[in-house]
């Protein structure tokens, strides 16, 4: 058997060269699957099989062809995209009622971008309201579950994209993380995922929630598909203000080196007292086998860490009331059936189109921007971001990268901090601070807790060094197995 | 800090999202809470430094000013909740 359900995108590449299997079986087991598990699982919000599997028809037309293309290494291999981002005549939500029926006009960079790679897209993934959760608890379209254990949450924002790898409804998904919402869904999923740095991957048609934090990243079971799949997702985009025009780089490079010399910072406040018992020891258990392939650990300080919680609380939220300022009932999205006049009908189409969450944060923002506040708080957060970067700077002149735990949690159950947002928030506690300085981060699998539930380790690279974290990620899942479990669903 | 109810109101209007009264003390209190847990920055001394925001501090590109866009007006309001004639339909705002 050359090809399965859980074949990783290397794989599935290697399998479609041989011509084992062809784009339209692929996409054919993976929406059946997808669809027999929705009832479970609620990973999707939207399939489409007829657009789908003319995808797939075209890249098997393309490859009789052409054969393997070097401009479309990916060519049939099947994606799903979380609804956050755009794609021409897909129905694009963001989780929310305000956007239940919005069909988007254009299409993201990032996809247009793994499109020309050859990729074949095979649905819309549940999420978070605007991507606004940790637990995939804010969706209008229901919860994502946990397939490892569907009384669990499978963490948030890109829940759908973790749940959807984690079962094999796919071989690859993409992400959004503006505050973790791709490393903690994969600790929780136990999967490889990663946020690049700030700029390497285009914003443009993904749809904005906090534009100076958001960043995509892809989902996969490993890192070598991490690797495959962001030399597809990045480059420069002048559609994009932020975007880093720079060469395009190959991710996969370095992949083979040895971790011999590989300097290790852990930074004693991501070992301290809030971290989970069992998370602990898997991480240290990590880190042995870190040091078994050459590695040296030293450790680190980053004291301003401990801000990045309440400062990413003034910069999302603000940032995100002036970004969903946009939906007001008239261009498009929801609009209320009755109201009195125009300042009525905004308020009632804003009041019913957007989930609790979403509107607690528009006002936080709101508030922290209203007169006589900004220096106060957002002000203040901008100046936090910078002792936090300088912090990391630091830190970077004795280690090539920091690692740690993804969460301080493994999953938890369904309900069980949906009533107290602070609570909630605190999850991202270790995942935040990336997105802050806009360094590059990404989660890996490296064990379980008591319980069975899987533990993540966080590896947090200084800026564009993607390709070195991608390669000591790749390191250790050639010395152990936790990326190789999948849960029987 | 915590906020009164006529804060929540006057952030509620300036947000344009309607908070029924009845609503307004259970926004208040988880509001409330957020604050508390936003507040902890202020015990940062941050005087003179820079707010940072973007990490490579990058200076916004120019480009050249030509049209680079098509008309997508019919495409684009297929999705309005109101359109006819190709303008966006709202309720009266002139006597």
């Amino acid at each position: 058997m050359s090809w399965n359900t859980f074949s990783t995108v290397a794989e599935t590449v290697k399998a479609l060269n041989d011509k084992k299997v062809s784009a339209v079986e692929l996409a054919t087991h993976y929406l059946d699957r997808a669809a027999a598990l929705q009832p479970v699982l609620n990973a999707y919000v939207t399939l489409d099989r007829e657009k789908t599997l003319a995808d797939a028809k075209t890249a098997d037309d393309k490859r009789a062809v052409g054969g393997a293309d070097v401009a479309a290494p990916l060519l049939g291999v099947p994606v799903a995209h979380k609804d956050i981002y755009l794609i021409d005549g897909w129905r694009t939500t963001c989780g929310s009622k305000m956007l239940e029926n919005f069909i988007a006009p254009y299409t993201s960079t990032v996809v247009q971008n793994m499109s020309a790679a050859g990729m074949v897209t095979l649905g819309k993934l549940n999420m978070d309201e605007f991507a606004m959760g940790s637990s995939n608890e804010t969706s209008y379209f229901g919860t994502v579950k946990n397939p490892w254990d569907i009384s669990r949450v499978p963490g948030g924002s890109s829940g759908g994209s973790a749940a959807s790898v984690a079962a094999g409804l796919t071989p690859a998904s993409t992400g959004t993380d503006t505050g973790g919402s791709i490393r903690q869904p994969a600790m929780f999923c136990n999967l490889t995922g990663l946020k690049p740095t700030y700029g390497v991957c285009s914003r443009f048609g993904i749809i904005a929630f906090a534009s100076s934090l958001d960043q995509a990243g892809p989902f996969a079971q490993t890192a070598e598909d991490c690797a495959l799949l962001l030399n597809a997702m990045a480059g420069f985009d002048p559609n994009d203000a932020t975007s880093l025009d720079r060469p395009k780089e190959n991710y996969s490079r370095d992949l083979a080196k040895p971790l011999a010399g590989l300097r290790v910072g852990l930074p004693k406040e991501f070992f301290g007292e809030g971290v989970a018992s069992g998370i602990a020891k898997a991480v240290d258990e990590a880190l042995a086998v870190y040091r078994k392939l050459g590695a040296v650990t030293v450790e680190v300080s980053l004291p301003n860490v401990k801000y990045s919680v309440p400062a990413y609380y003034v910069v999302a939220p603000a940032e995100a009331s002036s970004n969903l300022s946009r939906f007001d009932g008239v261009r498009y999205g929801h609009r209320a059936a009755e109201y009195s006049d125009l300042m009525d009908m905004y308020k009632r189409s804003r009041a019913e189109g957007f989930g609790a969450e979403v509107k607690r944060r528009i006002l936080i923002g709101t508030y922290v921007l209203s007169l006589g506040y900004y220096d106060a708080y957002y002000l203040q957060a901008g100046k936090l971001r910078r002792l936090i970067a300088e912090d990391f700077k630091r830190a970077y002149e004795v280690c090539d990268v920091v690692m740690g735990p993804t969460a301080p949690e493994t999953a938890f159950q369904f309900g069980s901090k949906s009533d107290d947002p602070v609570k909630m928030y605190l999850n991202d506690i270790f995942t935040i601070c990336a997105n802050l300085t806009g360094q590059p981060a990404m989660s890996h699998p490296c064990g379980v807790d008591e319980s069975g539930q899987h533990v993540g380790m966080q590896i947090i690279g200084n800026y564009l060094d993607e390709a070195r974290m991608l390669n000591v990620a790749h390191q250790f899942q050639l010395a152990t197995d936790w990326h190789k479990c999948h849960p029987s669903i | 800090m915590s906020l009164t109810t006529q804060d929540i109101e006057r952030i509620a209007h300036l947000a344009r999202i309607r908070v029924t009264p009845a609503d307004v003390a259970d926004v208040q209190a988880k509001l409330d809470g957020i604050f508390k847990l936003i507040d902890e920055m202020q015990a940062v001394n941050t005087q003179g430094i820079e707010p940072m925001s973007h990490g490579l501090d990058m200076v916004l590109r120019l480009r050249d000013d030509v049209v680079t866009e098509t008309d997508h007006r019919e495409k684009y309001q297929k999705n309005a909740p109101q359109a006819a004639e190709g303008y966006f339909l709202v309720p009266r705002v002139i006597e």
